[in-house]
């Protein structure tokens, strides 16, 4: 297994908020491989997204090491290794769908054709074909996020962190953007780190299903996907799926999952297990 | 794989843009219109004296036969506005980027920012005519700078640095500066409300130059004019004065209005395609 590189090590990862106060993350060790779809999931409130953002460079962790693309987080954060989607689209309003998308090219100083052509690109790759000059506020939930995905994947990151990013769409919508999102990894080949409290998106989606406890947030078990790819609507009524279902809902159950549940985790949990009767 | 149904929002025609806004200001017209009828038939009805209020058509009939002396005089006194609004808007706008960047100075120094701000300061209108000369315009122009300065320093300040934190983390993934943070999010954010500031500071500007004109100042300006005409019973004569007055301030407040939706042609409220 040694000989592939990794591009996320991390060893004895932890995290404390208010001077000790709360333990967000204790001695995570997670080894992330090339082209690799890692999700993690846990009850909200388990450091989920505090680790992704510590990944990110865009929190300190409190102790253990960060090795992205064999350098630290920050010169990798620097070196432009990271595209980053939230769970808000996070656009911004004075531009239009194509200068979202090639806000990233300008900072990074691309000439204006290119920068014209990669964006023409991304907006072929995430369908968003008719709406270049329309402005955020014109767009749909769904279609700002894949303007938010497009203007990630512009500059060709290596890693792709995204942070629930379907959270807050409704399930036709975000059941689309899951096919979607498997077939814009397998046409970028970027390794992607994806945050979610959904179980069944979390298997639908992943090569691995990391599943964290809520505090202090540790590494339960890892979940190996092995659903064939590519996957697609007919993946879901595959046997071995609800298997593997039924596998990260033990896990999450062994890390108190279920007790500390709350709002949308829950009912994503109790979905997921509605799903198995 | 997906088939999206989705199609481009259909922006509206041109012509059928401009009809529409000129429904939308149908009520306006209907009660302006209204309005003026109303107070020329109540005076007219109810024989109300001259110098308590003057029906419209004798301060238009005074406007006309004054109109050369009123426009100079107006124009006399929008120059101070003016001036004053350009002085203290700049002033504002600069000192809002240097406390927005070194956010220390910021916190130290805008509870005095926001206490000024509570400040009459249209009550220092005398001292700034002894500092500056009663009859140079530089006077009225320092209160009018100082009038429009608080309002547009607190509203830029605010519109600088309530920028959502996830811009500020997306900026920082692609290795953004400070510099370029400020240029492609902050500054952006801020601009709606930099044009509140900037219209309320028109109003601000127009009030500074005439009361500032009350406290003495040349024969030229309107403020002066009006408050002569006031104190010779010429009372219609400084209703015109005050007509002209409005139609400078409205058309300042205007222009300044037209300049926001010509630079926020993206923001929602500035009409353009959907719902």
């Amino acid at each position: 297994m040694n000989e592939q590189p990794i591009v996320v090590q991390l060893r004895g990862v932890s995290k404390e908020f208010g001077h000790g106060h709360v333990q967000a993350l204790e001695e995570i060790d997670l080894d992330i491989r090339p082209g690799e779809f890692v999700s993690l999931i846990g009850p909200s409130g388990c450091g989920k997204s505090t680790l992704l953002r510590i990944v990110g460079d865009l929190i300190k962790p409190s102790g253990g090491e960060v090795v992205v693309n064999g350098k630290s987080a920050p010169q990798a954060r620097l070196d432009r290794d990271y595209g980053i989607v939230f769970q808000d689209a996070v656009l911004f309003d004075w531009r239009t769908v194509e200068k979202n998308i090639g806000l990233p090219l300008e900072i990074m100083g691309w000439e204006r054709r290119k920068r014209g052509e990669r964006v023409r690109e991304m907006v072929e790759l995430v369908e968003l074909k008719g709406f270049e000059s329309h402005h955020p506020w014109q767009l749909s939930g769904g279609m700002q996020q894949r303007v938010s995905i497009a203007r990630a994947l512009s500059f060709g990151p290596p890693l792709l962190l995204m942070d629930e990013p379907f959270g807050a769409l409704d399930e036709m919508t975000r059941e689309r953007l899951n096919l979607e999102l498997l077939r814009i990894w397998e046409q970028s080949g970027s390794t992607v780190i994806f945050v979610t409290h959904s179980i069944s998106e979390a298997v639908f989606l992943s090569t691995r299903v990391v599943v964290i406890s809520a505090r202090p947030g540790r590494i339960v078990g890892i979940v190996d996907v092995d659903l064939r790819q590519p996957r697609n609507i007919e993946t879901r009524e595959e046997p071995r799926f609800a298997e593997l279902i039924r596998e990260v809902r033990q896990l999450l159950r062994k890390g108190g999952g279920f007790d500390a549940a709350e709002g949308s985790g829950e009912e994503d949990l109790i979905v997921a297990e509605e799903g198995l009767q | 794989m997906s088939t999206t149904v989705v199609e481009p929002i259909p922006r509206g025609t041109l012509g059928a843009r401009v009809g529409r806004s000129v429904w939308d200001w149908m009520p306006a017209v209907v009660v302006f219109v209204g309005g003026i009828a109303l107070w020329e038939g109540l005076v007219r009805g109810l024989d109300v004296q001259n110098f308590l209020l003057p029906a419209p058509s004798a301060i238009v009939d005074a406007f006309w036969t004054e109109r050369d002396t009123l426009w100079g005089a107006g124009w006399f006194t929008f120059e101070e506005a003016l001036g004053g609004w350009v002085i203290g808007c700049g002033a504002a706008i600069l000192a809002a980027l240097v406390l927005a960047r070194w956010r220390t100075l910021g916190t130290a120094l805008m509870p005095f920012a926001i206490a000024a701000n509570a400040v009459p300061i249209i009550a220092f209108a005398p001292i700034t005519n002894n500092w500056f000369g009663t009859l140079n315009q530089l006077s009225k122009m320092v209160i009018a700078a100082v009038l429009c300065f608080f309002p547009v320093l607190v509203n830029t300040l605010r519109g600088l640095t309530s920028v959502r934190p996830q811009q500020i983390e997306l900026m920082r993934s692609y290795a953004a500066g400070e510099r370029e943070i400020f240029r492609r999010v902050r500054i952006p954010n801020a601009l709606p409300f930099l044009f509140t500031g900037l219209k309320v500071a028109t109003v601000l500007a127009m009030i500074g130059a005439i009361v500032g004109d009350y406290f003495g100042g040349s024969q030229d300006a309107l403020g002066i004019q009006i408050r002569r005409q006031a104190g010779i019973f010429a009372f219609t004569e400084a209703w015109a004065a005050i007509l002209v007055a409005s139609i400078l301030g409205i058309v300042f407040y205007g222009a300044v209005a037209t300049v926001e939706r010509l630079t926020m042609r993206w923001h929602p409220s500035a009409g353009g395609a959907a719902e």
